[in-house]
């Protein structure tokens, strides 16, 4: 039994309390931030009572950083990876865990190399070959000399250039995000974890694979799946250096860049309310998500980092 | 590994990884051999000449005295932050653990900063310690009468952009570390209670070893993340500034390679990094290896 000690749970108490203060006190302090108008919140130190602005900010926010657009940019950015990278895994842990073949072991190495490596380490080439994702073909063209075959056969002077830029697109934004490996290891964990009779059964029943896709695994992976969501929403609403890159059009970038524009510089007009209004906004959708689905979120943490 | 019952059936599984295999050699592969090649290259601005000029870019980098800067501030950067959002994380996971009450309420307050994006917490934080309309630096200045300002001063600016990535860390390793109090058998806290151990002396020699997988993990998890994800943190509120002193290595890449256009010396830089990533993978996972043989 371990000793009771009314003391300590007392103090447990107190600096729970203390902890959820000081983590709190940031978000806290933007909230009143937000509400007051600007001729209070460039007092110093600001006081800390709501103000009745909150709507007048976020308004201003929305017309002055263009937040409508932008956000919607970052809902079909952070839509995508999550919808693309949990399709993509899915089917390559399927077919890495429950097929023999003979290019398995090969698939398999390939992909996992690539398990803790972010697009941060490589952006310069990943940028160049968005910017021609025909880029390693026209490197066959020319290896090969196909021009000059063609020419030969045409008899005339061609030259074959190839280029599909995926700058300033949607693609752009959210395919090179999908090349990770953290998804596949997640549901190959999870397949290996399934009972073989399930897969025995299915298969003396005469189902075919993608029947049992259907109708045993995906049902069962449906909290991993939920956890997944959550976690690669946030990741992709969340992403800065990417599409600062892939854009250049500023009606093209995400809501998190564009929120920069609305920081003001040390001699502009102190405009915090209206910069810490918007940051609220582009905020709110990944909170809610992780405070909504709780349960499923912290399960998929701590299950796909072991 | 395979299961014991599979199917056998000639394309379908080609066609089943081939969007994966197909992702990973577009945007992975292929960019990853051309980084290396570029490495290795001279290369104008505007990419039209390249020559061939084997390690001179590492080279120079290794001579250059603002990469050598930038290689310390990243781990004096990365060192900070993560042991300030692990010791928070820490201290309030092990309270929570003790607290009997409303454990499921102090998680929820704890756990949506992780949501928030590192780009916004720096303007929250930027905010906080903002020389003219900062609380914070109201109260440094006003109380503890220090000369703060992060905009002008560059240790100033590199304590805001710590301040700035770890609190947002905080609610990651709480989550872990919670997990991780939780999954200790309560037995043994009590059989140590038995034998006369205070709280203290349980925390240190049974519950903190018990951790030490937890704490690595994170330990690696939060210096990725340091390194990596706080490129928005600095981008937004400091640029890298002032003076050079917020300039990670992630952040180098980008200025000398997207505006600054010295792409052989920004590759050998990615280079770099990667080689560094890969180790730490490799450490990770020798690790996490032994871990598992010795829980069986």
């Amino acid at each position: 039994m371990v000793e009771k000690t009314p003391i300590l749970d007392l103090l447990t108490y107190i600096f729970l309390a203390l902890g959820v203060c000081v983590v709190g006190f940031p978000i806290f302090y933007t909230l009143i931030a937000a509400t007051l108008p600007l001729e209070m919140v460039a007092r110093v130190p600001m006081p800390l009572v709501l103000g009745d602005q909150l709507w007048v900010n976020i308004q201003a926010a929305w017309y002055k950083g263009n937040l409508g657009t932008l956000l919607f940019n970052s809902f079909v950015m952070a839509t995508g990876i999550t919808i693309g990278k949990i399709l993509v895994s899915m089917l390559g842990a399927f077919s890495i865990v429950y097929f023999d073949y003979r290019l398995r072991a090969v698939a398999f190495a390939s992909v996992f190399c690539t398990l803790m490596l972010p697009v941060e380490v490589r952006i310069l080439p990943t940028y160049e070959m968005a910017a021609n994702i025909l880029g390693p073909i026209q490197y066959l063209v020319d290896l090969l000399r196909i021009e000059g075959v063609v020419n030969w056969f045409l008899q005339n002077d061609i030259q074959i250039r190839l280029e599909l830029s995926l700058l300033d697109s949607y693609p752009g934004l959210i395919l090179p995000l999908v090349a990770s490996a953290t998804c596949t290891f997640l549901f190959r964990q999870f397949y290996l974890t399934v009972p073989e009779e399930l897969c025995e059964a299915a298969k003396m029943d005469g189902a075919t694979p993608m029947l049992f896709l259907r109708k045993i695994l995906l049902p069962l992976s449906k909290t991993n799946i939920a956890a997944l969501v959550v976690i690669e929403f946030v990741y992709g609403w969340n992403q800065y250096l990417w599409p600062l890159l892939i854009t250049t059009r500023r009606e093209m970038t995400t809501a998190v860049i564009g929120l920069q524009h609305l920081i003001p510089d040390v001699d502009d007009v102190p405009e915090w309310n209206v910069a810490l209004a918007g940051a609220l906004i582009v905020m709110l959708p990944p909170v809610l998500v992780v405070l909504f689905m709780q349960r499923w979120f912290v399960k998929g943490l701590v299950e796909r980092e072991k | 590994m395979i299961k014991r019952a599979h199917f056998k059936s000639g394309l379908l599984p080609y066609l089943l990884i081939l969007p994966q295999i197909l992702v990973t050699l577009t945007f992975f592969y292929w960019p990853a051999i051309q980084g290396v090649l570029q490495s290795m290259m001279l290369s104008d601005p505007f990419g039209q000449r390249n020559q061939w000029v084997w390690f001179d870019n590492f080279k120079e980098l290794f001579a250059d005295p603002l990469y050598l800067k930038s290689v310390g501030i990243t781990l004096g950067f990365s060192v900070a932050t993560a042991v300030t959002a692990l010791l928070f994380g820490l201290f309030i996971a092990s309270q929570a653990n003790r607290a009997l009450k409303a454990k499921a309420a102090i998680r929820t307050l704890l756990i949506w900063p992780y949501a928030v994006a590192p780009a916004i917490s720096g303007i929250l934080w930027l905010f906080l310690l903002h020389p003219n309309y900062g609380v914070v630096a109201f109260f440094l200045k006003r109380t503890l009468g220090i000369d703060w300002n992060p905009i002008l001063d560059g240790f100033d600016a590199l304590v805001m952009i710590v301040m700035a990535s770890a609190w947002k860390q905080i609610s990651y390793n709480f989550v872990f570390f919670l997990a991780g109090f939780q999954a200790i058998p309560h037995s043994l806290i009590e059989a140590a209670a038995m034998d006369g151990a205070g709280p203290m002396r349980r925390f240190w020699t049974i519950i903190l070893p018990l951790l030490s997988p937890t704490l690595f993990f994170l330990m690696v998890m939060n210096l990725i993340y340091a390194f990596f994800d706080t490129f928005g943190v600095i981008h937004t509120i400091t640029q890298g500034g002032p003076g050079g002193m917020t300039t990670t290595m992630v952040y180098k890449v980008y200025k000398d390679g997207f505006v600054g256009l010295n792409l052989g010396s920004s590759a050998a830089q990615s280079v770099i990094l990667m080689a560094l990533i890969i180790t730490i993978t490799i450490l990770q996972f020798k690790y996490v290896e032994r871990k598992v043989q010795y829980a069986g």
